[in-house]
């Protein structure tokens, strides 16, 4: 009978994966990623790929809120930064797709370092404020730049190749995402076990504490916004590719809104919580939208308040996770986990 | 000098609506320390109620106000109580993104109930075109503005003169210690959010009497957070004179610069006023170095 995990030597607390379950887990997670397209609908599959560009995002933005503690209302902006840049490099300059996304996510993370700066001085609320402007203005650039992003017209981007080959369709893009998905989870999972990132959730925790034991804050906090933002970017890139059609109606303070939904709802500071959010959030609004669909005969009315459900439901569902689980759905899955290993001895 | 004189007025009429709505949010965050990105939602149901009742129903005016202000009343208290008491100690994200959550739940009840058509709304305050100083304007205009230095003028001395009024400000002052000299702390911040949902409720009044009912209205929300950084979080005066100045801000760069710029000039004023004096005209400074 085990009352917990424990280990016996600093090789295996350090291991990133460090029991068995957690192994089998990552078999399925595999066995599921790679047979999903061949298995999944493609409407499946679209939902499959919405998410896996918004966990994409979702990590970013944890990395910035839940692990360094920095409040974001600028995520839609550092998106559109990413959708536009990566966009108008594929569509102006010819650059090909293998290029043009990770030289959007650099220019993001510059933005967001920019856009960073206020956070020496500002904290909490004022910083949540200080990347609301930031929302605002980017928002206002791009829909007032006419000449370089078409302003409020949407942009069309051309579809990717890539190896000598067309990147169209469902299919093909799921590889695609998945690929940078994976790259992104590695990274970040990686980046807490570094000095870095220690210095980030030492930061979050207790600032002057971190300050006096040397982290200097400047520098970490602009790291934190930069690296938040590539991410952020990459998702924004990926989206346009994705979508080979953009506007700035995409990229709005309810995109940041939404973001920031995942990562509350799926586990701030965790990164398989901000997938689980990631997921929620997209499956949710599809859910009720099928919903209403199927009771489209018992009650006809339904399909007209469906936008109106899936905007009260969001609300809903935001205020419920915040009073009954405020550390959300890894936290569930975690206690689920627990009450079995226990069972039937839980206290 | 015609088209100033126009400018300035409609930039104090939407000056006094801001000034309202942020000063119902200065309000819960002097009292609770909770940022409520709800606010414009405030003003949106407030004026969608006015529309049912004098719109739909066909009822009086005056009942109209009385019966908004009222169902504001009983929304901020159910609120506060349901939703923001089990907040109370959980970090400021969760706050944040707990009156978001709000925000977009009223939002939806609101359109789904009264759709996301613009209507007309059933004006009782007369809009007369009359000449001031030469220029020619709407009285409706100069109404809104007086509506709106009434209650400005009446909550000042609710929190000079009445008891409660200084109940809350000692609240806003410090907690314990209020606590200890028999001051219910809960019942403080039911009155925050009531009074502060009722003064958001006359401001959407206001803002759909000129401009009719819609979704758009919600939009004040996003507004109120250059009002009350440039006056300063946690004042009073300051969130007045807040809005009066992005308010004039807004209109001046509408008329004489364009572009679309007076959406985004209160949010450029924002970022410099967070760079040079973060806590606003008013606001209490916290020293707190890193």
């Amino acid at each position: 009978m085990e009352s917990g995990i424990f280990f016996s030597d600093y090789a295996k607390d350090m291991a990133l994966r460090r029991t068995h379950a957690e192994k089998i887990r990552l078999v399925l997670a595999i066995l599921f990623a790679v047979s999903a397209p061949w298995l999944a609908s493609k409407y499946q599959l679209t939902l499959l790929n919405q998410i896996g560009i918004a966990a994409i995002g979702a990590i970013g933005l944890n990395i910035l809120v839940g692990f360094t503690g920095q409040i974001s209302l600028g995520q839609g902006a550092f998106m559109a930064v990413g959708a536009y840049t990566s966009g108008l490099l594929a569509k102006n300059m010819g650059l090909p797709f293998w290029a043009a996304v990770p030289i959007a996510s650099f220019v993001t993370a510059g933005v967001g370092a920019f856009f960073g700066i206020p956070s020496l001085r500002l904290k909490g609320l004022y910083l949540a404020i200080a990347t609301l402007a930031a929302q605002q203005i980017i928002q206002w650039v791009i829909t007032h730049w006419d000449y370089v992003t078409g302003g409020v017209d949407a942009l069309v981007i051309p579809a990717p190749t890539l190896f000598g080959q067309r990147v169209n369709g469902e299919f093909k893009f799921y590889w695609v995402i998945l690929f940078c998905l994976v790259l992104t989870i590695i990274f970040t999972v990686n980046l807490f076990r570094s000095k870095v990132g220690r210095a980030f959730i030492a930061i979050r925790d207790q600032d002057i504490a971190a300050e006096v034991m040397g982290v200097n804050l400047f520098q970490y906090k602009l790291l934190a916004f930069a690296s938040s933002s590539f991410f952020v970017g990459l998702a924004g890139a990926l989206t346009a590719h994705y979508r080979t059609i953009i506007s700035w109606e995409r990229f709005t303070i309810e995109t940041s809104i939404l973001y920031l939904a995942m990562i509350i709802i799926g586990g701030l500071g965790s990164v398989s919580g901000s997938v689980y959010g990631a997921a929620f959030m997209v499956l949710l609004p599809a859910l009720l939208n099928n919903f209403g669909r199927a009771m489209h005969g018992t009650i006809p009315a339904l399909d007209q308040i469906i936008p109106f459900l899936q905007q009260g439901m969001f609300g809903i569902v935001i205020i419920l996770f915040l009073i009954l689980e405020p550390e959300g759905l890894v936290k569930i899955w975690r206690n689920i986990k627990d009450y079995f290993r226990l069972w039937p001895f839980s206290y | 000098m015609d088209q100033f004189l126009q400018l300035t007025l409609s930039g104090l009429t939407n000056g006094a609506v801001l000034a309202l709505a942020a000063l119902g949010f200065v309000l819960i965050y002097k009292a609770s320390d909770v940022i409520n990105f709800a606010q414009g939602e405030f003003l949106l149901v407030g004026a969608y109620v006015m529309f049912a009742v004098v719109g739909e129903l066909g009822w009086h005016w005056t009942v109209g106000i009385v019966v908004t202000v009222l169902v504001a009343v009983a929304l901020g208290m159910l609120l506060e109580r349901f939703v923001l008491r089990p907040m109370i100690g959980e970090p400021i994200i969760s706050l944040i993104m707990v009156t978001i959550g709000l925000s977009s739940l009223l939002k939806a009840v609101v359109s789904g109930i009264w759709g996301t058509d613009e209507r007309a709304f059933p004006s009782f305050i007369p809009s007369d075109p009359i000449n001031v100083f030469g220029a020619t304007v709407t009285t409706d205009k100069l109404w809104a503005i007086a509506i709106a230095a009434v209650f400005l003028v009446a909550f000042n001395l609710f929190f000079r003169r009445s008891s409660s009024g200084i109940a809350m400000r000692a609240v806003a002052d410090d907690q314990q210690a209020a606590l200890s000299m028999g001051i219910s702390v809960k019942k403080v911040f039911a009155m925050a959010w009531s009074i502060s949902a009722a003064t958001a409720a006359i401001g959407g009044i206001i803002i759909a009497n000129i401009l009719g009912v819609s979704g758009n209205i919600s939009g004040v929300g996003l507004q109120v957070f250059p009002v009350v950084i440039l006056g300063g979080l946690d004042s009073i005066p300051g969130a007045v004179l807040g809005g009066v100045i992005i308010g004039l801000l807004q209109a001046y760069t509408g008329g004489y610069v364009g572009h679309g710029l007076n959406s985004i000039i209160p949010f450029i004023v924002l970022v410099l006023i967070l760079m040079v004096k973060p806590y606003g005209l008013f606001g209490q400074e916290i020293i707190e170095r890193v």
